[in-house]
């Protein structure tokens, strides 16, 4: 394969077509607003939690937004990968794309690697040092959004006048 | 444009042999196609040769010492400027070396800011802006004459109005009248637009500037790598300008201002190379242009720019143009041809450059980007540091191909080629 098929697989441009939790829920705990200052490209992105401090769960991921297929599919297969987890866990997995992504093509520890599900299918992506800010535009979010969630700030995002 | 000849095959190939990196071969395995050039231009060998002569020979520092390198320097340096100057029309001394458009622009802003704060005495007067005067800028321009307005405006309390840009691409100056009132100070707008290509008619702006006692502000830095540009023909008061982006060096540009607007102007920077007496409590100023050269200069980079500027002399700007014009039209029409390929701009080559920004109806600009890149093909992809126009157009992001004077019609013919295909490749339509 090309590094230009390696980056955009089928499973990364089935999940650009039909991107999962795509569809902002009304209710949440904690809200993000993104923007790539390279292309505009944005995201607002939702959490839910559940359970007790200390054992708080991500209970929901939802997200809106417009961006290049990377970017929409990472978001997307972010959303399939951390929902229904416990937050040490989102952490660790945010630790493990971030490190796939500063990959630069050279390859990642496999324990790493299977942890990411289909997420991995990014790796071509950190080929790309100008791409890795789309893969990482959704995990931004959801580390903001969470992070306010676990304050117990659930104001909305600011999201800049005539956007 | 007008009649002019554009450049022979052979002259072509003769120029395309004055730049190293058009032979390059990239990662990928393809031959270069730099379609980049409006966000910066290749240099060809004499403005390397020229920046490392001086390195290697003359380096000192301008204006400050009187052994021989300072004197050579400072010789090469006030050449260059005179050169650049004349390049553009301009008398000497009405050319101030900067770090580029941006760096003019926020010197610019920063000095009627100075003037704004009672700097200048009696003759600073005239550039002072007060609460509920206008600033006029457009939905066209580059952030970086965009923002330093937004900030001059919101520091002393004006009214930040704009002109909007057409569906077409174009500027609506239909609209001059209402959005020019007897209190507008500053009309700030771009030659023409790093994203849609389309050519300002400054004349009718300038015009329309004057009559409310209006200072105007051209951004010329796409128009003067591309164009024959006389600006005090154009008739206005302030312009600013990058070597990068016409053959020269990253890190060097110009601010022309009037001599009789520069005279009167205090300086928005200040500190060394810019003072005749200062004691612990005050300084006075030198004259322009070294009022508003504060600190060490990038004088090797000023010289290599006027190394480029030599260079597009020779050539002859009307041929640059007439060149760029015929591969302009060229890249519209097979751009046209396309299925879904929107073009951001006017889609003739009349008034404008060759600096063509496309949506690919259903992929998104980076996706594009990267296919060509793929390719071989240099093109920029984003928003080029001017989000109000593509909001404006109703796009988020575009691919944008920008032709220099190096390029050929058989390039041109490629990122069509390649273009046409992105759809498929992606999946989306057919
Ligand atoms: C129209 C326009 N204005 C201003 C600029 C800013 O120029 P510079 O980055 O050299 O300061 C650019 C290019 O980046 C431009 O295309």
């Amino acid at each position: 394969m090309s590094s230009l098929d390696t980056m955009y697989q089928e499973l990364i441009m089935d999940h650009a077509r039909h991107p999962h939790g795509k569809n902002l829920a009304r209710a949440f705990d904690g809200e993000s607003f993104q923007v790539n200052p390279t292309c505009g490209d944005r995201i607002q992105l939702r959490v839910r939690l559940d359970g007790v401090p200390g054992e708080l769960v991500l209970a929901e991921v939802t997200w809106d937004g417009q961006g290049c297929s990377i970017s929409q599919a990472a978001a997307s297969m972010m959303k399939d990968l951390v929902e229904g987890r416990p937050l040490e866990e989102v952490a660790a997995l945010m630790d493990n794309f971030n490190q796939l992504m500063h990959s630069r093509g050279k390859g990642i520890d496999e324990a790493v690697a299977d942890s990411l599900e289909d997420a991995i299918s990014l790796e071509g992506v950190s080929r790309y040092p100008m791409r890795v800010k789309c893969a990482l535009l959704g995990w931004m979010a959801l580390k903001d959004a969470a992070a306010k969630a676990t304050a117990g700030d659930s104001s909305p995002a600011h999201i800049p006048e005539g956007i | 444009m007008t009649g002019s000849s554009a450049l022979s095959d052979r002259e072509l190939t003769a120029i395309r042999g004055d730049f190293p990196i058009l032979g390059r071969r990239l990662e990928s395995g393809h031959e270069l196609v730099y379609l980049d050039s409006g966000a910066t231009s290749q240099r060809p060998r004499v403005v390397m040769d020229t920046m490392r002569d001086f390195s290697s020979q003359h380096n000192a520092s301008v204006h400050r010492g009187a052994h021989s390198l300072a004197s050579e320097a400072t010789d090469a340096f006030e050449e260059a400027r005179a050169q650049i100057a004349g390049f553009v029309g301009a008398d000497t001394a009405e050319l101030v070396f900067t770090s580029g458009t941006t760096g003019a622009i926020n010197l610019l802003t920063a000095s009627l800011g100075a003037a704004s704060g009672g700097r200048g005495q009696g003759l600073g007067r005239r550039f002072a802006i007060l609460p509920g005067d206008r600033i006029v800028v457009t939905q066209a321009e580059h952030h970086s004459n965009l923002v330093p307005w937004q900030e001059l405006a919101a520091r002393t309390g004006a009214e930040l109005v704009w002109l909007r840009v057409a569906e077409s691409g174009r500027l609506r100056l239909d609209d001059l009248p209402s959005v020019i009132n007897s209190r507008t100070r500053v009309l700030a707008f771009t030659h023409a637009s790093n994203v849609t290509g389309a050519v300002t008619d400054v004349v009718e702006v300038v015009a329309a500037a004057r009559r409310a006692g209006a200072l105007t502000v051209l951004d010329a830095a796409q128009s003067v790598p591309h164009l024959p540009v006389d600006l005090p023909g154009l008739g206005v008061d302030f312009a600013a300008f990058s070597a990068h982006k016409m053959l020269g060096p990253n890190g060097v540009g110009a601010l022309y201002g009037r001599s009789e607007l520069l005279e009167a102007l205090p300086p928005g920077f200040t500190g060394g190379s810019m003072v005749e007496i200062v004691t612990m409590r005050e300084a006075t100023f030198l004259p322009p242009p070294n009022r508003f050269e504060a600190g060490t200069q990038a004088v090797a980079e000023a010289i290599g720019w006027a190394a480029a500027v030599d260079y597009l002399t020779h050539l002859g700007m009307d041929r640059v143009a007439a060149h760029e014009h015929e591969l302009t039209q060229r890249l519209l029409d097979g751009v046209t041809e396309l299925d879904a390929v929107r073009i951001l701009g006017p889609t003739d080559a009349k008034a404008r450059l060759g600096t063509v920004a496309v949506d690919v109806e259903g992929v998104h600009a980076h996706d594009v980007g990267q296919y060509l890149d793929a390719q071989g093909i240099a093109v920029r992809v984003g928003h080029h540091c001017a989000q109000p126009v593509h909001r404006a157009l109703g796009v988020q992001a575009s691919t944008r191909a920008s032709l220099g004077v190096y390029n050929t019609a058989a390039e041109v013919d490629q990122f069509i080629e390649a273009l046409g295909q992105v759809r498929s490749y992606f999946g989306v339509g057919s």
